[in-house]
């Protein structure tokens, strides 16, 4: 559905400078020595993410894939209106619990990253932080219409469309939103590709690195982080 | 309000009055007299609650149309004052001396609107867009849906129906 | 390196046996108490054998990353904290095989490597550079040095009352019949060493520091993969060492293993129940708490004592 008005172009040469604090400077130490500071570069590093290999018996791989099917660890982090339904699987009605799913706090603690809805560039940014902050093998799950294709926000000037084009995406679960009952049989679903094997979206993301860099950059445009911020 | 209308009317060059409901009204007022009618209404007819400030892009006209949203809640009445600033070069008087809250709604308006508040504080910074280059996003000029698919991935494949055609041939297939 | 007179290589092999009975009771018995709590919410909870899934998981994480040495030192520390806990304190009384490297100060060492583990957290929490670590290792170690002022105390009144600081003496003065528990003998420590007890098992009121949904997880942000199971096995561990070193102090020890694991988890159940009905307290009303009431009850005990 291609119908853009030619009339209307964006601006797309306008840069948004980088934020004071991040900018490279010198600093004269208390003993006076002059040092030079890059925010960027001296807190965060920077080394390209890794394709991990399988473990090398087929076995053992089998194994570690049923392990993490049954331990799949949620990083608590609600980007839009489905973190609303993400609550409920910890009550007495639904109790996700069961199923070895469980919810973490931190994102380096946490398997499974679950889009919950419309995901604004602004929260995109913080998504892709936590996304690349977790450890590998880690999944994905775009949760409602607004991560497959837009959505209701599909001629928003400020959302993304299409999840998949930003992070490597295993599953999708289509609604609007979908019913916490979706969302188990979600997650039962991604245990079967996990068992399968085929879950393998950190290497997926790491193999096409460039890539999905390229298309984060389009629509963040003060990208203030380095590029790879484990 | 009529009252109060009548009473306010050649002293601060009001337009006419606008009832929406026995206790809401509209009046617009020329920009310069703003200050003066807004200070009045907080201090003397107990309109000391700015509900909200907003904007409304008449394109057309060339022209931004601010409201100011007043509310009396002894008397049970709201008041919205209308100014009508020049679309071109958009300059509105900054208010948050009256209403500390008026900061964050004219760095909303600087931002979404594009309309300029000099001497709100931290007008100038970004208030929820982070990085933004293009128009400001709530202009009408601004074409918000060239601007999506310029800008974010599409996943093809994606069709719009009509509600009413689509209901239609849905519950009545034959006609 | 001479052995200690008394010592025989055999022992090693016990103490791993002593180790690994404790690490699957642990994880089974977290598990239940997790089960446990869920049911009074409501839920099912967790399969009992999830622990060991979660270790399986964690071990099996492709990527880690470090922050640096102590980083690297801080679970292990914290996992010598609990497995040091476990050996130097007998574990059944009477058992040859399960006596462990227990000796004549044992007590004191107990007390040490009660505290040794959190000590170790620190610094390595403190090296992973996340600020949620630091806020959550100095709250850490405010409340758990509050809450063990308590137990020192209860310490050092029955070290007194048993004159000795050897633990398998003071099991065998309890023996014969809950009469010549503590508990019966000398109530006032026991209820002053039990503060301690409910106040270090970071259980609910006193948890803030682990809990999730305080600043996120407080000491362990920054760790995961086999680093965190490395701490997910301590967690299996130290609490039932811990609890040894209560029930061999306060509760008569336990004379097989079936008592061992009935005591042990009685003992765990008391602060899991405290846990599920109250809310959370900050760590400044904890560390008032503990000053207030189990502070007095330890200075108390010596007095009577």
């Amino acid at each position: 559905m291609k119908d853009i008005d030619e009339r209307f172009q964006k601006n797309r040469d306008r840069t948004v400078p980088l934020r004071e604090e991040l900018r490279p400077r010198t600093v004269t130490t208390p003993d006076g020595q002059e040092i030079l500071i890059e925010p960027l570069k001296d807190y965060f590093c920077e080394a390209a993410p890794k394709v991990h290999p399988k473990a090398y018996f087929q076995i053992v791989e089998n194994f570690y894939n049923w392990a993490r099917a049954n331990s799949l660890w949620i990083l608590g982090f609600g980007t839009g209106c489905g973190a609303i339904e993400m609550r409920p699987l910890m009550t007495p009605r639904f109790d996700a619990y069961r199923y070895g799913v469980q919810w973490r706090p931190t994102p380096r603690q946490a398997n499974l990253l679950i889009i919950s809805g419309y995901l604004s560039v602004k929260t995109l940014k913080r998504a892709i932080r936590a996304y690349e902050q977790m450890q590998g093998p880690k999944y994905v799950i775009g949760l409602g219409s607004c991560t497959i294709n837009g959505g209701m926000y599909w001629d928003s000037y400020n959302t993304i469309k299409r999840l998949d084009a930003y992070l490597p995406v295993d599953l999708y679960i289509a609604g609007c939103m979908p019913r916490p009952e979706a969302l188990l049989a979600g997650f039962m679903e991604l245990k079967k590709l996990i068992r399968a094997g085929k879950a393998e979206g950190a290497n997926k993301y790491a193999e096409n690195f460039a890539t999905y860099k390229a298309a984060q950059k389009s629509v963040i445009k003060d990208w203030d982080m380095p590029d790879y911020n484990w | 309000m009529r009252d109060l209308h009548a009473n306010l009317k050649t002293r601060h060059a009001l337009g006419p009055f606008e009832p929406r409901r026995a206790n809401l009204g509209f009046v617009t007022v020329p920009a310069e007299r703003l200050r003066g009618l807004l200070t009045e209404l907080r201090d003397v007819h107990g309109f000391t609650h700015l509900v909200l400030l907003t904007a409304v892009d008449w394109m057309e006209d060339g022209l931004f149309q601010l409201t100011y949203l007043m509310n009396d809640r002894a008397g049970d009445r709201t008041l919205g004052v209308r100014v009508m600033l020049n679309r071109d070069e958009a300059v509105g008087e900054d208010m948050h001396d009256l209403w500390p809250t008026a900061a964050t709604y004219q760095r909303e308006l600087k931002e979404m609107f594009g309309i300029d508040f000099p001497g709100s504080p931290r007008v100038d910074e970004e208030f929820i867009l982070e990085g933004w280059t293009d128009l400001p996003p709530y202009r009408r000029d601004f074409d918000s849906l060239a601007y999506s698919q310029q800008t974010y991935a599409e996943r093809p494949g994606r069709v719009t129906h009509d509600p009413r055609a689509h209901m239609k041939s849905k519950l009545y297939p034959e006609g | 390196m001479t052995p200690q007179p008394g010592f025989q290589w055999i022992q090693i092999l016990y103490a791993l046996a002593t180790l690994f009975v404790v690490l699957n009771y642990g994880l089974l018995m977290t598990a239940l108490v997790q089960k446990i709590a869920a049911r009074v919410s409501g839920r099912h909870g967790i399969p009992i054998w999830q622990n060991y899934v979660d270790l399986v998981k964690n071990f099996a994480l492709r990527s880690q990353i470090s922050h640096g040495v102590m980083y690297y030192m801080g679970p292990i520390f914290r996992l010598s904290g609990g497995i040091g806990l476990l050996l130097f304190v007998p574990t059944i009384y009477g058992l040859p095989w399960a006596q462990n490297f227990s000796f004549a100060g044992d007590l004191i060492l107990a007390l040490y490597f009660v505290f040794f583990g959190t000590l170790g957290m620190a610094l390595g929490a403190g090296e992973s550079g996340h600020p949620h670590s630091a806020i959550g290792v100095s709250r850490g170690l405010s409340q758990t040095t509050a809450a063990e002022l308590p137990l020192a105390l209860a310490v050092y009144a029955i070290a007194v009352q048993y004159h000795t600081l050897n633990i398998p003496q003071i099991v065998a003065a309890q023996q014969g019949g809950i009469a010549h528990w503590t508990l019966i003998t000398n109530p006032l420590a026991t209820i002053a060493a039990m503060f301690a007890y409910v106040g270090t098992m970071m259980r609910a009121p006193f948890d803030v520091v682990l809990a999730p949904q305080e600043i996120p997880i407080g000491p362990p942000t920054e760790y995961h993969s086999a680093y965190m199971a490395l701490m997910q096995t301590n967690r299996a561990i130290f609490p039932v060492a811990k609890t040894v070193v209560y029930m061999n102090l306060f509760f008569g020890g336990a004379s097989n293993w079936l008592e061992f694991a009935l005591k042990v988890f009685a003992l765990y159940l008391i602060p899991a129940i405290i846990g599920v009905v109250h809310p959370r307290f900050r760590v400044e009303q904890s560390i008032r708490f503990f000053l207030k009431w189990g502070l007095p009850v330890g200075v108390l005990a010596i007095l009577v004592v």
